[in-house]
């Protein structure tokens, strides 16, 4: 018999960023035995790198926000593919969840008059963005965790989920190993929580650790789930070009938000030419008005300016940026500039010290006196896990997600600041979920001894295969499709030129071999990884080339408008016998009562 | 095109060795892209521990050239042309793989802090200026070089009595919160140990938050030990008038 370990729980959390954490405190507090299963270290989670904010209408500097401007925020700058009920619950729910945060003891930047401050972003319509300098999720992944440690839960750290158990049609538990010693472990559980975050180790230039190889996505695609809107991937407008070794790392949006301007070589202030007609009324369309509303933040008065055209969503700035470098206007490294040095140091530093570091410590660069160097940088994606709103419920029964796995909330573009309160959100919501599902489980499920001796056949195949491809170089391969056929802009021939490299890689996949031992060995790892990716960069490619028209971030070279009719529907990706299937699944409608927030004219700016 | 020699330590708790890889220099490099430099074309198994590539992590830190740092804020471009550059895992705790070691202990002892106790009324007004000290404790990532340089757990192995200074940082993060109202004077004292600071600054030195360790956290930490355990009076008008 095989040999591993076993642990019993009503609920299994796989994944500790802020959606894991949360969902796990919630769990536990409705009285399920909960387990937390994380790759990484405990703390390390890429929601410790979040920088710029949590989005919540707390209206504590904007006093006109409220939860449906919130709403209709996120449904534009989704451009209305969102799942309204996702997106209403989320504009509803975010405040509860940053003043519950401040509860738990993190420590928010404070207005004068000792509320919590809030700061501008792409896309929202008023001051929003609760943050803390430039590590907010450093903050909240911080205090989630010291929530959930002394709330009893068990965590097991570095331990790193295979694969979905099944009993008939419902997920009953989850097998892994750990990453220290290859030693493996049955989890055996009533429900699961898929917390996994994102795929951006598919892409050559992203802000994504190692982690985001696409490990929820893949695993609840073989364990039955849909993935909707693959193909909505934010590319960040605003990553670093140079130095070679952190081209991608992020440049948060917080430095637009705090006043950062972006220029061409020529010195053009370029962004005013890329505002779409349908927004530009709400942007500022001199310089000079962009100054007044820059001016007025800092000082934190009020203005009848409008916002400064950096401030458009990501998607906008992302395709101008490559816009500009491609047609000859870029930065000597490949880039745009992006310059806050006009402003005063002090502040500068005090606002956004981790840029100041992060420039001054890897790229020789004070951005206190000099303009960075910016460019696009794969950073998140839309797509996942198509959820019940309400539940967090996959349709898999006893399988649930949140956070960046799960998809639907974000339609087609998500805003900046959107992420950290989708976690917490729908986090609580999924944890209670899967609570309640578990209670009506009257017992755990056995689970065949032949099921679990398959899960670690596959993992010891790569180890036992000799002269296979080296995973770093499939990684690579992979990289280099997305990166060439499956990027930014698209167009039909070059995906399709993508998706017949996917299908050999896929092939080769198969094959791939690491040498060494299971104990803590990288490139096993990273060879178990490469199916997961590899699931994730189909559904994207394929639900790109689907869909014939350019919405969000999904943009299309030779389909470059916007049609009503791809507006009615979500592409979803599933599994049908070991053969991807794309369906067109209806939007669900949004009730009449908030339809109507769509018909009113736009309020006047402060 | 230029290259750096990298000496890794390898290997495991019981058995190490270091083993010199050549590997070509880019612009602005930093010792972990060396590394995976390594992995991905030379040692696919050297286990290495990172996350977020900009030192907000604190998953990366190791002994280069002897001196503990985050691998990736340590440019190739700093060191001589021509210089060895040794790689060797932090050694205050047990190494399980190559630059990889069991920080198991800080999480348990993390656990025995007592939690945030927010006054049960409070309105939750509070000013920036209230709470700059408690922000410059919380900026911590958890890379535990303080703990790797302090002689207490590092030479003399005692983390059967003193968290070591991540932990009185992260205690005085919640000691000093305008709203917190919980005495961990007790605590400090006779669990975490805090009598065993000899304030020698190595942590403050190490810390790549520049968190001021030992002035802005242990020092008032052991003076309300001392208030409290040494002049009751003065403890209880604190209590009595506010905290800070
Ligand atoms: C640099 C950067 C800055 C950002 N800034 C902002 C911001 O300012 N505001 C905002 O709203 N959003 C921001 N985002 C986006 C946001 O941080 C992420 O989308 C979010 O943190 C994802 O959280 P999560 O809980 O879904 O997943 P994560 O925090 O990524 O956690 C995933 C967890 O799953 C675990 N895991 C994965 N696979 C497995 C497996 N097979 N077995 C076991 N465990 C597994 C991992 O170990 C990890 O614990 C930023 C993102 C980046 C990269
Ligand atoms: S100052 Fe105290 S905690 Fe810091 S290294 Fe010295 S003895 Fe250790
Ligand atoms: S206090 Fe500084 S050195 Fe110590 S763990 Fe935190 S960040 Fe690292
Ligand atoms: S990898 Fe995160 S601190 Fe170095």
């Amino acid at each position: 018999m095989a040999n591993y370990e076993t642990h019993e729980f009503d609920v299994i959390v796989i994944g500790a960023g802020g959606a894991g954490l949360r969902a796990a405190i919630e769990a536990s507090a409705q009285g399920a035995t909960v387990g937390l299963v994380c790759k990484s270290l405990l703390g390390k989670a890429h929601t410790v790198m979040a920088e710029g904010g949590i989005a919540a209408a707390l209206a504590n500097v904007d006093p006109q926000d409220g939860w449906e401007t919130h709403f209709r925020d996120t449904m534009k700058g989704g451009k209305m593919l969102n799942n309204w009920r996702m997106a209403q619950l989320h504009a509803q729910e975010a405040p509860d969840r940053v003043k519950e945060l401040e509860r738990w003891g993190a420590v928010f930047d404070r207005t004068k008059e000792g509320k919590i401050l809030q700061r501008a972003f792409g896309g929202h319509t008023w001051k929003r963005l609760c943050h803390v300098g430039d590590r907010t999720g450093l903050e909240m992944i911080r205090t989630l965790q010291d929530k959930g440690v002394h709330q009893g839960i068990s965590i097991y750290m570095e331990c790193t989920i295979s694969r979905l158990l099944k009993e008939g049609n419902k997920v009953c538990g989850a097998f892994g190993y750990y990453r220290e010693d290859g030693r493996y472990v049955l989890f055996k559980a009533k429900a699961v929580v898929l917390a996994t975050g994102g795929v951006g180790r598919a892409f050559p230039v992203t802000s994504n650790s190692w982690e985001y190889t696409a490990d929820g996505h893949g695993l609840a695609y073989e364990a039955g789930a849909d993935l909707i809107d693959m193909e909505f991937v934010q590319f960040h407008p605003t990553g670093m070009v140079w130095p070679p070794g952190v081209k991608g790392l992020l440049v948060t949006e917080a430095v637009r938000g705090e006043g950062g301007i972006l220029r061409n070589n020529k010195g053009e202030r370029f962004m005013f030419k890329y505002l779409p007609e349908a927004t530009k009324h709400e942007f500022a369309d001199t310089e000079e008005e962009a100054k007044r509303w820059t001016d007025a933040a800092v000082a934190g008065t009020k203005t009848d300016a409008r916002r400064p055209p950096e401030l458009s969503t990501r998607d906008n700035v992302a395709r101008a940026i490559y816009t500009e470098v491609k047609e000859g206007r870029g930065s000597p490294h490949g880039g745009a500039f992006l310059d806050i040095s006009y402003q005063d140091s002090e502040r500068v530093k005090k606002k956004l010290p981790s840029m100041y570091h992060q420039f001054k410590e890897l790229a020789d660069v004070d951005i206190t006196q000099v303009p960075m160097e910016v460019g696009p940088t794969m950073h998140y994606i839309m797509g996942g896990v198509r959820v019940d709103a309400d539940t967090g419920a996959s349709r898999v029964p006893g399988l649930y997600a949140a956070g960046e796995v799960a998809g639907g909330m974000h339609g087609a573009n998500r805003l900046g600041g959107n992420s950290l309160s989708d976690l917490v959100v729908f986090g609580r919501i999924a944890g209670l979920g899967a609570a309640n599902y578990a209670k009506a489980q009257s017992s755990f499920s056995s689970i065949p001894e032949k099921e679990i001796q398959s899960a670690i056949d596959e993992l010891e195949a790569p180890l036992a295969r000799k002269g296979g491809p080296n995973p770093y170089d499939l990684q690579k391969q992979l990289n280099d499709i997305m990166g060439t056929y499956v990027g930014i802009f698209r167009e039909e021939k070059d995906l399709e030129t993508g998706i017949a490299g996917l299908e050999k890689l896929k092939e080769e996949i198969k094959k791939v071999s690491s040498p060494g031992s299971r104990v803590y060995n990288p490139g096993w790892h990273l060879a178990l990884n490469l199916k997961t990716m590899m699931v994730a960069s189909e559904a994207i490619a394929r639900a790109a080339l689907l869909r014939k028209e350019s919405r969000g971030a999904h943009s299309r070279l030779d389909f470059t408008k916007t049609e009503d009719e791809y507006g009615t529907f979500n592409i979803a990706s599933s599994d049908d016998n070991g053969k991807m299937k794309l369906d067109k699944t209806p939007l669900p409608e949004m009730p009449a009562d908030l339809e109507k927030l769509f018909a009113k004219k736009e309020p006047a700016h402060a | 095109m230029r290259e750096a020699t990298l000496k890794v330590s390898c290997g495991d708790k019981d058995n190490a060795e270091f083993k010199t890889y050549k590997v070509p220099i880019e612009e602005g490099m930093v010792v972990l892209d060396a590394i995976h430099y390594i992995q991905a074309h030379m040692e696919p198994e050297l286990a290495v521990r990172w996350n977020c590539k900009a030192a907000k992590c604190g998953s990366c830190s190791a002994e280069v050239n002897g001196h503990p740092s985050l691998m990736c804020k340590s440019r190739l471009d700093h060191f001589a042309e021509g210089e060895e550059i040794t790689v060797e895992p932090i050694k205050a705790f047990p190494r399980i793989k190559d630059l990889v070691t069991d920080v198991s202990w800080n999480y348990e002892t993390n656990k025995k802090i007592p939690p945030f106790k927010p006054k049960k009324d409070a309105d939750w007004t509070f000013y920036q200026e209230d709470i700059e000290r408690v922000q410059e404790f919380r900026k911590c990532i958890e890379c535990f070089l303080c703990q790797d340089v302090c002689h207490v757990l590092r030479d003399h192995d005692r983390k059967d009595a003193f968290v070591g200074p991540r932990f009185l940082v992260r205690t005085a993060g919640l000691e000093m919160h305008p709203l917190d109202t919980d005495n961990r004077a007790e605590f400090l004292k006779d669990h975490a140990g805090i009598g065993f600071c000899n304030i020698t600054k190595c942590c403050t030195e190490v810390c790549p938050e520049s968190i001021h360790i030992t002035d802005n956290a242990i020092i008032p930490l052991k003076e309300r030990v001392v208030d409290q355990f040494y002049d009751p009076v003065l403890w209880f008008f604190r209590k009595l008038f506010g905290k800070a």
